[in-house]
């Protein structure tokens, strides 16, 4: 082989930048999902739909109160138990959940990302 | 072995059947794990109605600067609407001459009481709008009540609807309004950069049953109600009082009324 240290010395280098990413977060422990903060069971007596579903699919359910709202005039939503909620991120959603900080940030900071909601939608006061 | 026909046939018969099962299953459980389901969207059991919601402002009941300023604090505070000053204005609601109310009015010897007074500006939610024609991604849009109605979501901020509109009732965020809310609205969300605003003849308050916010705060000034009722009192009060509407010969059909 000619220049076979060259080969071999650049094809030791290549493989350790195509590596990076594996050996670089090597040992390091795997992703886990966030803890969130839940609301006070005084506040917040029922969840909507259950926790599981919610955890899939609360991008859908909010595009699709965005949408029955603002564009078909709806207010109300019967819940999974059968009781009605105002379809508001500020007014219902953010009642109970009352802190982005603890409840929505986590999960979105983790997954790296950015929703935009919170460009027009006022996030409840955090308490400090 | 040999395989005949006949058992190959089985064999085919019995895979085609489970395959056709499990297809069957599998679609089931997709359908049943999507849950928002539109029938369980209602509008609130309090909200106002109507065929075609319009409003007429007595203008004679109002006497200066300081009787539409309630109006228009109530407005642009339950709405989040901006304090800017100069060329980047937002506004919802505002005031203007005579003259700049109503330009096609070219009325010779115009009364003093009616050349000095301000006029009530606001969206003529139109019954034949010129926004939702040039709107490219329909996020201004007439609902079946008559109010043309703006989806924040899905605004480009292309301003076409700012060059449709003939009475300059929609505003640009050239800047993150933001700073320049004095008292949000806990309960109302403010616009970002980007996006083009206007009045929507409160459409979150006649969803719960209320009056729009001017209306309420002008106590008996301005009267809203339906144009599409012949018995509704604004059609009384239409039919009693000689009103103008803005620009009217531009086909644009404005629902707001001005008795003079």
């Amino acid at each position: 082989m000619y220049d076979g240290g060259k080969i071999i010395a650049g094809l030791i280098v290549f493989l350790g930048i195509v590596g990076f990413p594996f050996w670089y977060n090597a040992g390091s422990a795997g992703y886990k999902t966030p803890e969130l903060k839940l609301p006070p069971k005084s506040k917040a007596t029922e969840c909507i739909e259950a926790t599981e579903w919610m955890r899939a699919e609360h991008m859908q359910l909010l595009n699709t109160w965005r949408d029955s709202v603002v564009r078909e005039g709806n207010l109300e939503y019967t819940t999974a138990s059968g009781s009605h909620v105002e379809m508001s991120l500020q007014k219902s959603c953010m009642d109970c959940h009352d802190s982005k900080k603890d409840f929505c940030d986590k999960c979105h900071t983790a997954a790296a990302v950015e929703p935009y909601c919170w460009d027009c939608h006022i996030a409840p006061k955090e308490e400090k | 072995m040999k395989t005949t026909r006949r058992d190959f046939l089985k064999v085919a018969g019995v895979t085609a059947l489970g395959m056709a099962a499990g297809a069957g299953s599998a679609l089931a459980n997709s359908k049943g794990a999507y849950l928002p389901h539109y029938e369980h969207m209602a509008p609130g059991h309090q909200h106002l109605t109507a065929k075609r919601w319009g409003m007429v402002i007595d203008t004679r009941a109002f006497h200066g600067e300081e009787d539409f300023a309630p109006l228009i604090e109530a407005c642009h505070k339950e709405h989040n609407v901006p304090h800017l000053p100069g060329k980047q204005e937002v506004k919802w609601l505002w005031t203007d001459s005579f003259h700049a109310s109503f330009p096609h009015n070219h009325q010779e010897f115009l009364a003093e009481r009616v050349h000095h007074s301000r006029y009530l500006l606001l969206c003529n939610h139109c019954d034949n709008p010129p926004c939702v024609r040039v709107c490219p991604t329909k996020a201004t849009f007439k609902r079946e009540d008559g109010i043309v109605m703006m989806d924040m979501h899905r605004c480009i901020g292309c301003r076409f609807c700012m060059a449709g509109c003939p009475y300059g009732s929609r505003s640009f965020n050239f800047q993150d309004p933001r700073p320049f809310i004095a008292e949000e609205n806990p309960v109302y969300p403010t616009r970002m950069k980007g996006v083009v605003e206007k009045c929507t003849f409160c459409t979150e308050r006649l969803a719960e049953g209320k009056m729009p916010a001017c209306v309420e705060a002008s106590e008996g000034k301005i009267v809203f109600g339906d144009l599409g009722d012949p018995d509704s009192e604004i059609r009384h009060i239409l039919a009693e009082n000689f009103t103008l509407r803005r620009k009217p010969d531009l086909g644009t059909s404005p629902s707001v009324f001005y008795i003079i």
